[in-house]
């Protein structure tokens, strides 16, 4: 009896997320966030993790977007895979966004997995878990949500909003809903609309999660069962779209798994395929499938010149916000072709922009690496909007 | 390059000659746009000494990202694509030094220059000056000097000009010149006016301050 039973592997299926490590808004339902989609949404909650301190005047805030499959744990090993932050070499004392000077806040989006209201979450009003019937969130309702943590704490103004990918989106989108919020923004590695090749990926994982027969209408968490299968094909798909294909070669080539010769069989012959594979079935442990179909509809109905009558410049007209906007040569997801164009309409409204391509042929991915140069830009560039923001050193 | 931590670096007070020149035409607190910004020496002096909102486009990705790395507001871009994308005066003083004679349409290039600047700097090397002339009559061949220090076949400068030129350019696009000097090889103002004969003849380089004409040329 002395040694402790080996727990369980701790996965997404059977945690309580209210349990999670960090801090959780809870929105009451008189402060209900009225949706997009048209639906008022409270109460509802939203997880997030802060780290460093927030200054006397509150002008040291930063406020980190995730990706799609992101989560709030961007400097803090996750608590279901124990791997580090997602960002844990950007974010710390001495590192470019230094905690030791700057307050740096990162939420779950909505419709996450990770604690935040979305499909996996219990509905106060059924008792029972969302599932399909969560209304449908865009981008903008991220963001006005995430606004919510920032009245909390009574911070009139972000020093600076900063994501790559679904997070640039979020920045964008933060810069266009709040100017006078945002000080500073550093969309990277993005675009200002879902293209249809975008779209084309995001609806063939989407496919693969509603074709698995545990799926079940999205209603699985209440059979106890879960599309793991279908949620793994959707990642490995994914997964392609964030690597460049000199990557892809150098990585893997033709090598073989574990074995001399081709099998002439279906198994996993190639240190690719079972690369994938293991991509597709470590996520699963960690991602929803509805937060996946949520997530992804989201990216897809992003669309920030459509809001605007058709012209990007008029989402950023009259903008004080200093952007530095940043892509990445080998990323042909959000190539910088779609990050020019933003640059393009800050510039067409006279925007204080800076615009940076990285070389690299890590694909989109690289904006989550270490890439020196893109560490020294966003320095920089932080430095010189800190300079210009009066915020001590 | 340029991974000197940004913030750290100290303002640098000593730049090249001919960008004090051009800097001393720079009003204070005024909004410039520097184009071909390179390793952004003038921004930085701008934004340091004169307290200038300055930003800048450098068509080099190294030299843009050296910029942005020292907390100066560049992007990549070129003078010919570019420009057409900002609203008319969106700036102050718009600066094209040592370019115009690089681009391939100069004419579109000025055009834009004086429409999204209320004042253009431009400054180019003068073809006209006493020993291209001379070169040219005496050797028959192209003439490489300091300004112009690349062969025919290897030179960026596809649209060469003289000072007389130029200003017969700005007349025609009823471009008004409101200040005009030519600089010397070490880009050190010399006390000729330009245009003129004389600054045709002596100058090696033609410094201008332009503005949009009344009539409006664009």
């Amino acid at each position: 009896m002395s040694t402790p039973q080996r727990s369980e592997k701790l996965t997404l299926a059977s945690f309580d997320t209210r349990t999670l490590p960090g801090h959780r808004l809870e929105v009451p339902a008189e402060s209900a966030l009225r949706l997009d989609c048209g639906v008022d949404l409270g109460p509802f909650a939203i997880a997030y993790q802060t780290y460093g301190t927030l200054n006397a005047d509150k002008s040291n805030a930063v406020m980190v977007c995730h990706a799609l499959t992101g989560d709030q744990f961007v400097a803090t090993p996750h608590p279901f895979t124990g791997k580090p932050g997602w960002w844990e070499h950007m974010i710390g004392p001495g590192l470019v966004l230094d905690t030791d000077r700057y307050f740096v806040i990162c939420t779950n989006v909505l419709g996450g997995c990770m604690g935040s209201s979305g499909p996996r979450e219990i509905n106060p009003a059924t008792g029972k878990r969302w599932g399909l019937s969560f209304p449908v969130i865009t981008i903008a309702d991220m963001v006005r949500a995430q606004a919510r943590v920032l009245d909390h704490y009574g911070i009139d103004q972000l020093f600076c909003v900063i994501g790559g990918s679904m997070g640039g989106m979020q920045v964008l989108q933060w810069a266009a809903l709040y100017p006078e919020r945002v000080f500073s923004a550093v969309p990277i590695a993005t675009a200002a609309r879902h293209s249809a090749q975008n779209i084309a990926f995001h609806e063939v994982g989407r496919q693969a999660i509603m074709a698995d027969p545990e799926w079940t209408g999205g209603a699985y968490a209440e059979h106890g069962i879960r599309p793991h299968r279908g949620l793994a094909v959707a990642r490995m798909a994914a997964h392609i779209t964030y690597l460049s294909e000199v990557a892809l070669h150098r990585k893997f080539g033709r090598s073989l798994q574990d074995r001399q010769q081709i099998s002439f069989g279906f198994d996993a012959d190639f240190q690719v395929e079972s690369y994938l594979r293991h991509q597709g079935s470590t996520f699963v442990d960690r991602f929803d499938a509805n937060s996946y179909l949520y997530i992804t509809r989201a990216c897809d109905y992003f669309d920030l010149a459509a809001e605007h009558g058709g012209v990007l410049a008029n989402a950023f007209r009259g903008t004080r916000t200093r952007f530095c906007i940043v892509s990445f040569t080998s990323d042909w997801l959000y190539p910088t072709s779609e990050n020019r164009m933003i640059m393009h309409a800050l510039n067409a409204v006279a925007a204080n922009v800076s615009f940076v391509e990285i070389e690299t042929d890590k694909g989109h991915d690289a904006f989550l690496l270490e890439e020196p140069e893109f560490f020294a830009t966003l320095r920089g560039f932080l430095a010189g909007a800190a300079e210009h923001r009066g915020l001590k050193r | 390059m340029a991974t000197a931590p940004a913030g750290t670096a100290r303002p640098r007070a000593n730049i090249r000659v001919d960008l004090k020149v051009i800097a001393d035409l720079i009003e204070e607190n005024a909004r410039v746009l520097d184009i071909g910004c390179g390793d952004g020496a003038l921004l930085d002096y701008l934004e340091h000494f004169k307290r200038v909102d300055a930003r800048g486009i450098e068509i080099s990705q190294a030299g843009v990202n050296a910029c942005v790395a020292q907390g100066l507001s560049v992007i990549q871009g070129d003078a010919e694509t570019d420009l057409r994308h900002y609203p008319s005066d969106a700036f102050d003083y718009v600066i094209l030094s040592q370019t115009l004679q690089a681009t391939y349409d100069p004419k579109g290039v000025l055009e834009n220059l004086v429409r999204i600047g209320r004042r253009a700097v431009v400054s180019f090397p003068n073809f006209g000056v006493w020993h291209v002339r001379l070169r040219l009559l005496v050797n028959g061949r192209m003439p490489v000097t300091d300004s112009l220090d690349t062969a025919w076949y290897e030179t960026p400068n596809i649209h060469l000009c003289t000072i007389a030129d130029f200003d017969e350019l700005c007349e025609d696009l009823g471009i008004v010149v409101e200040q005009g000097m030519v600089l010397d090889s070490r880009g050190r103002p010399r006390w000729l006016r330009a245009p003129g004969l004389l600054a045709n003849w002596l100058g090696e380089q033609g410094l201008f301050v332009l503005k949009r004409g009344t009539g409006g040329a664009g």
